[in-house]
C-alpha cells in the first residue's frame, strides 16, 4: 500500500453553485459524506485532512513580500486535501473517480507521497 | 451521524429569520448570502471532519458569527433593521443582540413575521405562495418550478417581483398590528393553496408533492404555536390537511398507481394524522363560525369515520358539500358533491348534478370531470358512454401517472 493525497480544487463560483439552494446543499453533503464513508470502509482512508479556507496570504522572493491571496475569482483554490491508501497510482485515481468536486466542475489531483527510504 | 433530510431546507428558513430580524428585510439578499456561506463552511468542515453532534446548533452558531464580522465592519455604511439601529450602534452590544435574535423564540416569532409578510395584499397568490416555498421552506426556483409545472425562469421572476415588495417594506409584518386578523386570514389562504398544489396538483412527481403537503401543515402548526394566530378557523384549517393527508399514504396502490378515495385501502391511512386531524376539528368548534375550512375538514373527517367505503355516510357528505356550495362554491366543489349524490342515491341523480354544474366549462380541461361521468355511467351499464368519457378524460391527464389509471378505468370498459 502506498499513500496519496488527495488535493481539492475548485472554484469560489464552482463552490457556491453547488452550495447554491438549501437542498443542493444538502444533496453535495450526502455524496461527500457517502464518498469519504466509502474510503473509509474500505479502508482507503488514511488522514481525513483539513479544510482551508480560500483566501490567504502569500510570501514571495527574496524580499519576503506579502500579497493577499490566493484570490477568490482565481481558477483552481486549494480548498483541502485528504491522504489516501491505495495499491498504485491506478487505483487511487480510480477512487477519486467517485469524488463529488468532479459533479460541481473542481478538480481532484493526485500525487503519490514520496516515499523517503523506497 | 447521518443528515436529517431536510436539514438545510428547515435551517435556511430559520437562520433567514434570524438574520433579517439583525439585517432587517431590506437586506435580505445579504441573509440569504450568509446563509449560504454557512453551507459552504459546513461542506468543507463536515465532509472531513464528519457531522457534527448537533448540526443545526453549528450552522447557526456559523451564521451568528458571520452576522456578528458584517455588522462590525459594515455599520457604518449599511443601515440594519431599523428596530435595532440603536442597539447595534454600540460596539459592545452587537454580540448580544445577535444572540437575542438567534433565541428559539425569536426565530419562531420572525419566521411568523415573515410568513405574514409574504402575504402582503399587493402580492398575488401565487406569488405568496412561492415566497413562502422559498424562504420559509427553504425551496430554490427548481424544485418549485417542477412543483407548479412552471418554468424555471417563470417562477425565478414570481419570486424576485416578491422580494423587491418585500424589501420597500422595510420592516417585516408587526405581529401587534391591527391588521393581524385581515392577514392572518391571507395567510391562511395561502397555506391552503400551498397543500392543495401537493394534494391535487398536477406534477407527476409524487414526492415533490408529498413535500408540498408536509411544509403546508408544518407552518400551519407554526401558526397555531402562536396564540393570537390560533383561532378556531386555523385550526379547522390544520384538521382538514390533517386528515386529506393522512390518506397519502393509500393514495398509491402497491403497484404503483393511483388509487381514487373509494377504491383506497383504508388500513393504510395515517392513524396518527387523523388523530390529530379530529383533535384540530374539535378545537376548531369552539367559535360561531363556519368557515369553508371548517366544512372541508368535516367532510374529511366523515370519510375518516367510515372503517369500510359502504360505511360512509353519503347523506351527512352531501349536506356538508350543500353548505360548502352556499359559502365557497366552485366547479370543483360542485363536481365533489355530484359524486357524493351518486353515492347516495344512484348513477342517473349523480349524472344529473354533474351535467348541472353552473360554471361546467371551467372543468373543460380537468380530467376527473369527464373520469368522474364515465364511473357513473360504467356503474349504470352504459358502456359506450363510459368508454367516451374515459377517453376523454385520458386526453387531459397531466402526467403519467393520471394516464395509467385511466387507461386502466378504460380497459375495464372493455371487460366482460
Amino acid at each position: 500500500m502506498s499513500e496519496f493525497v488527495y488535493l481539492y480544487r475548485i472554484t469560489e463560483a464552482a463552490r457556491r453553485e453547488a452550495m447554491g439552494t438549501p437542498e443542493r446543499a444538502q444533496q453535495s453533503m450526502q455524496r461527500w459524506l457517502a464518498w469519504m464513508q466509502q474510503l473509509e470502509s474500505k479502508g482507503h482512508l488514511k488522514d481525513r485532512g483539513q479544510p482551508l479556507e480560500l483566501g490567504g496570504k502569500v510570501v514571495r522572493g527574496t524580499q519576503k513580500t506579502v500579497t493577499d491571496g490566493p484570490y477568490a475569482e482565481a481558477k483552481d483554490l486549494v480548498a483541502g486535501f485528504t491522504i489516501i491508501q491505495a495499491r498504485d497510482v491506478n487505483e487511487a485515481v480510480e477512487l477519486s473517480r467517485a469524488c463529488p468536486i468532479l459533479d460541481g466542475g473542481g478538480s481532484v489531483e493526485v500525487r503519490p507521497v514520496m516515499k523517503v527510504n523506497p | 451521524m447521518d443528515l436529517n433530510e431536510h436539514l438545510f431546507r428547515h435551517e435556511s428558513s430559520r437562520m433567514v429569520a434570524a438574520l433579517t430580524r439583525i439585517f432587517g428585510v431590506h437586506n435580505l439578499a445579504l441573509a440569504e448570502d450568509v446563509v449560504q456561506d454557512a453551507f459552504c463552511r459546513a461542506l468543507e468542515v463536515w465532509k472531513v471532519r464528519g457531522v457534527p453532534e448537533n448540526p443545526s446548533a453549528w450552522l447557526m452558531l456559523t451564521a451568528k458569527n458571520r452576522a456578528i464580522d458584517i455588522v462590525r465592519r459594515e455599520r457604518t455604511a449599511r443601515t440594519f433593521a431599523p428596530e435595532l439601529s440603536r442597539a447595534l450602534d454600540a460596539e459592545w452590544a452587537i454580540a448580544p443582540v445577535v444572540d437575542a435574535a438567534f433565541a428559539a423564540h425569536t426565530i419562531r416569532d420572525e419566521q411568523l413575521r415573515m410568513m405574514f409578510s409574504c402575504c402582503h395584499p399587493q402580492l398575488k397568490e401565487d406569488v405568496q405562495v412561492a415566497l413562502i416555498l422559498n424562504i420559509l421552506c427553504g425551496f430554490g426556483a427548481h424544485e418549485i418550478s417542477s412543483a407548479f409545472l412552471a418554468g424555471r425562469a417563470a417562477i425565478e421572476k414570481r419570486i424576485a417581483r416578491g422580494k423587491k415588495v418585500l424589501a420597500s417594506a422595510k420592516r417585516l409584518f408587526d405581529l401587534a398590528d391591527a391588521e393581524f386578523i385581515a392577514r392572518l386570514s391571507v395567510v391562511r389562504r395561502a397555506l391552503y393553496l400551498l397543500f392543495n398544489e401537493g394534494y391535487h396538483g398536477a406534477s407527476a412527481e409524487s414526492a415533490v408533492r408529498v413535500e408540498l403537503c408536509r411544509e403546508a401543515i408544518r407552518l400551519t402548526v407554526l401558526l397555531l404555536d402562536y396564540p393570537p394566530a390560533a383561532t378556531p378557523e386555523t385550526h379547522a384549517l390544520a384538521a382538514l390537511m390533517c386528515l386529506h393527508a393522512a390518506r397519502i399514504p393509500a393514495r398509491i396502490d402497491a403497484s404503483g398507481d393511483l388509487s381514487p378515495l373509494l377504491d383506497q385501502d383504508r388500513s393504510r391511512w395515517d392513524a396518527q394524522l387523523v388523530t390529530q386531524g379530529l383533535d384540530h376539528l374539535d378545537r376548531s368548534a369552539s367559535g360561531r363560525e363556519m368557515t369553508a375550512y371548517h366544512i372541508e375538514a368535516a367532510i374529511a373527517a366523515t370519510h375518516a369515520a367510515a372503517r369500510r367505503v359502504d360505511e360512509t355516510d353519503w347523506a351527512a357528505i352531501v349536506a356538508l358539500y350543500d353548505r360548502l356550495m352556499g359559502i365557497a362554491s366552485s366547479p370543483i366543489v360542485a363536481l365533489n358533491r355530484a359524486i357524493a349524490i351518486g353515492e347516495r342515491d344512484n348513477a342517473e341523480r349523480g349524472l344529473d348534478a354533474l351535467g348541472a354544474i353552473a360554471d361546467r366549462d371551467r372543468l373543460d380541461r380537468y380530467p376527473f370531470y369527464p373520469a368522474a361521468m364515465g364511473e357513473l355511467e360504467l356503474r349504470r351499464g352504459n358502456r359506450d358512454a363510459a368508454r367516451a368519457h374515459f377517453s376523454a378524460a385520458l386526453a387531459l391527464a397531466r402526467n403519467a401517472t393520471e394516464r395509467r389509471f385511466l387507461t386502466k378505468r378504460l380497459d375495464t370498459c372493455n371487460l366482460s
